[in-house]
């Protein structure tokens, strides 16, 4: 008997274990499913913070859109050269003041695994009004969520460092009526001839130069010399 | 003596352990339940998407849904599971006096070690997060490696 304990031992806890992990796997998988199944859509009206009075009223405005410069991006958060472009347009947001207007257009591109939830992230926080701080989150931390796995763990923490209401986030970027918006926006894109990203557009012109500070600068500052000069 | 080892089988036959040694492999064992149970919990959570793991811990977050998570598709906790399980099973059988189990029971928990290690590394100087599951498991780990160091050799 005393041969056959140690084993016995083994084979019990080894049981023990899975049946314990099987059951707490079936009770953590039923009830998330249905928790994301009745998640209600939640409201369009606050979708935008000054976008009221613009298009569809879903695109996210930056700035006075009253600017003599209105520079229209179509970006997808998992591509690089969009957070590049993010940052400079960053530094050129503060550079230009009043005198620049940025707006923001969903374009998740089917290439990236990760866009159209990131896309949903940024539009869910642009519910509780915090759109351009989760734009800026997703674009600066964008190498450290884009090779994950589960990208919804890092999109919680970035709405709860932002002091979002987390429940309601959660919620929220599953909502299909968030994606829709998001397709509305891309297929609008994809109308005007938007094909990759980023793609800009100065006062509806489409720049097909680098993205370079320098260039797009020359860019604004033409802008701004034309509607001086008309 | 030797007919009765014959009549038992090729496994070497159980030996007497001093009362220390017993009572250390008890520690071990109790230890390593600690740890399968942690990286159980981590394994399930991984598996079924579970945000609310790290509750209002975002660092922990960022480590549980980093790349290093999983390796092609397998969740990392799931190695140190079947790890802990096999620390635990060894160390039953150590205590039950096999003498043949010490030596890999220390090379697996020299195994655990190095990996706790670079996971440690990993968390500190690759994603600059900390997860209190995966530190506690470390803890285990050196915990694991001081006891087995401290078992008296068998007479």
């Amino acid at each position: 008997m005393k041969r056959i304990l140690p084993f016995l031992i083994i084979v019990v806890v080894g049981l023990i274990t899975v049946g314990i992990a099987t059951a707490v796997y079936r009770h953590k998988v039923h009830p998330a499913n249905a928790t994301a199944a009745s998640a209600s859509p939640p409201a369009v009206a606050s979708a935008t913070k000054d976008g009221a009075d613009v298009d569809d009223g879903t695109r996210h405005v930056h700035g006075r859109l009253d600017a003599p410069v209105k520079l229209e991006i179509y970006g997808d958060f998992q591509c690089p050269s969009c957070a590049g472009a993010s940052s400079v347009i960053g530094e050129l947001e503060k550079e230009y003041g009043n005198r620049l207007c940025v707006i923001y257009y969903e374009f998740p591109l089917a290439m990236h695994k990760h866009s159209r939830e990131a896309a949903l992230a940024a539009e869910a926080a642009g519910l509780q009004g915090k759109f351009w701080e989760m734009h800026d989150a997703l674009y600066q931390y964008q190498n450290v969520w884009s090779n994950a796995t589960n990208v919804n763990i890092f999109f919680d923490t970035y709405a709860q460092t932002l002091g979002l209401d987390v429940a309601r986030f959660r919620a929220d970027r599953v909502s299909p009526m968030l994606l829709a918006q998001i397709q509305a926006q891309a297929d609008a894109g994809a109308a005007r001839g938007v094909e990759n990203t980023p793609t800009l557009f100065v006062n509806g012109v489409q720049i097909r130069a680098a993205f370079s500070k320098e260039s797009l600068k020359g860019m604004l500052d033409q802008a701004l010399a034309a509607k001086k000069g008309s | 003596m030797a007919q009765r080892e014959k009549q038992l089988g090729e496994l070497p036959e159980p030996q007497g352990l001093s009362r220390s040694a017993v009572i250390i492999y008890c520690i071990v064992a109790v230890i390593a339940l600690l740890g399968l149970a942690d990286a159980t919990y981590l394994t399930i959570a991984h598996l079924t998407g579970d945000d609310a793991v790290c509750g209002s811990l975002a660092g922990c977050s960022i480590v549980l849904g980093s790349s290093y998570a999983s390796i092609k598709g397998i969740p990392t906790a799931s190695f140190g599971a079947a790890a802990y399980f096999t620390v635990f099973s060894l160390t039953v059988l150590a205590a039950f006096g096999y003498p043949w189990v010490k030596r890999l029971l220390t090379l697996i928990i020299g195994l655990m070690l190095l990996t706790s290690l670079y996971l440690l590394y990993l968390q500190a100087f690759v994603l600059h997060a900390f997860c209190p599951f995966c530190l506690f498991s470390a803890a285990l780990t050196f915990f694991l490696a001081g006891l087995l160091l401290a078992v008296p050799a068998a007479p």
